[in-house]
């Protein structure tokens, strides 16, 4: 019933648009922002397909409403790759991994991945797979995804170290 | 799966948002991390005509610690409870039970005061406030009030809460320096709500039971003081403590229904395993470390 104006940053850019109150912060990104990359499964916070950065944080679109975003600096799979198209070492990592099949889950997973490694203190095996449980992927049974984990978790030893 | 048309308000003073709720009272619903109310919209579960979206709300975010008290803001994030150091050392049962709540990706969007007022009969942070006798803050056009959480919760989602309240913070008596905590959980998978777990926090003084907090998760339609167990523990040497028998005392407390996760009697059974380890395992320590 309302309709709010909203300015935000994505993926580096600003952006401005009227929403409805109720429009979700990932079919905003979708329709609004043109952004298809951020992946609708459930709808109701349980699949992680529609994992975005907001603020340098890790959430579910689907459970944020867009007006909720005005102010905030969003990031999604589609803004992690470079202006010449060259991997981020997290989708770098889900390649050479084999760690996605149909691709559904893959942008969701590849946001909570790059939240983790861009935390500091960079966070261990443990957390980094513990965060996974925030995903549902049905085609891979997870083995690549994980041995993704373990390998974005020993690069951040490494820089600890 | 979108929700029904609503008015969205964004208060940015309790003050604001309470008077929005003093208007509308039933037909607002109060917005925090969104983990719980937001699935409910999109499935139209829940058809609020407005929603009073808490967040630039910023008296109600942050951590205060003070000598007696631990005070925690309504809307002060999970992850951010969950990754304050002095909060962790002052409540190591708060931290231990935080960390089973939800996922890494919900943390960063729920808050602590939208957990404790949900009323799930199966979460850690309301079994959190009822073990260590935390005292819940609202606040209305009406006045501002303290709730015990012991008094706190009436049924499954059901609270003290008046639907034009707003809870504005959690505060925590706080502890001896080195207490113990009791702490033990049973889900399918890291993350799924508990099927049956208890939290709590236990100090020692002159080698007897000083002072004891316990409250189960998942064995009842609201978090259950384990009264019976904590009485019995009070006072105690902790080198005489009956874990088996405590337990059984503990159980007694409890109402544990069947549902489609798990029946009664599974709860029973297993809550009883796990509060003898659990007890055990937690005076155990203390005694390593005597």
């Amino acid at each position: 019933m309302s309709d709010h104006s909203i300015s935000l940053t994505i993926n580096g850019r600003p952006v401005t648009a009227t929403v409805e109150g109720r429009h979700s912060l990932g079919d905003f990104l979708r329709t609004g922002a043109g952004l298809t990359g951020v992946h609708l499964g459930c709808e109701h916070g349980v699949c992680g397909a529609c994992t975005v950065l907001v603020d340098g944080r890790a959430v579910r679109s689907c459970l944020m409403l867009a007006v909720q975003a005005d102010g905030a600096d969003v990031i999604t799979v589609e803004g992690l790759s470079g202006p010449d198209g060259s991997l981020h070492p997290v989708q770098q990592a889900m390649r050479d991994e084999d760690a996605l099949q149909c691709g559904f889950c893959t942008p969701g997973i590849i946001m909570t991945f790059s939240a983790l490694a861009a935390t500091s203190p960079a966070p261990s095996e443990d957390e980094t797979i513990a965060a996974l449980s925030g995903h549902v992927c049905r085609c891979t049974g997870y083995q690549g995804i994980r041995r993704v984990a373990r390998k974005l978790a020993a690069a951040g030893a490494e820089d600890r170290a | 799966m979108k929700p029904a048309p609503f008015d969205f308000f964004a208060p940015t003073s309790v003050e604001e948002a309470c008077a929005i709720l003093a208007d509308l009272g039933n037909a607002a619903a109060v917005l925090a991390g969104g983990q719980t109310l937001m699935p409910l919209l999109n499935l139209r579960m829940s058809q609020p005509l407005a929603i009073v979206d808490i967040n630039r709300i910023a008296e109600l975010r942050g951590v205060r610690l003070s000598a007696d008290t631990v005070r925690i803001g309504s809307t002060t994030r999970q992850r951010d409870a969950l990754n304050d150091a002095s909060l962790a050392a002052a409540l190591p049962a708060f931290n231990r039970a935080l960390s089973h709540v939800g996922h890494y990706q919900t943390r960063n969007r729920g808050t602590i005061g939208g957990s404790v007022a949900l009323g799930e009969p199966a979460a850690e942070m309301p079994a959190t406030a009822v073990a260590l006798d935390a005292m819940i803050e609202a606040r209305s056009v009406r006045g501002t009030r303290t709730i015990a959480a012991r008094d706190f919760y009436l049924g499954p989602y059901m609270t003290a809460l008046e639907p034009d309240e707003i809870l504005t913070g959690i505060s925590y008596p706080t502890w001896p320096e080195r207490h113990l905590v009791l702490f033990r959980e049973v889900a399918q998978r890291p993350g799924d709500f508990a099927l049956v777990g208890f939290v709590g926090a236990l100090a020692v003084e002159d080698g007897r039971i000083a002072r004891v907090g316990i409250a189960w998760l998942g064995m009842g339609p609201t978090p259950i003081a384990a009264r019976q167990a904590e009485q019995a523990l009070l006072g105690c040497p902790v080198g005489q403590v009956n874990a088996r028998a405590v337990a059984e005392l503990a159980i007694a407390d409890t109402s544990p229904f069947d549902d489609r996760h798990a029946s009664a009697h599974y709860r029973r059974s297993v809550g009883l395993r796990i509060f003898e380890q659990g007890l055990r395992d937690t005076l155990e320590i203390r005694n390593l470390a005597a």
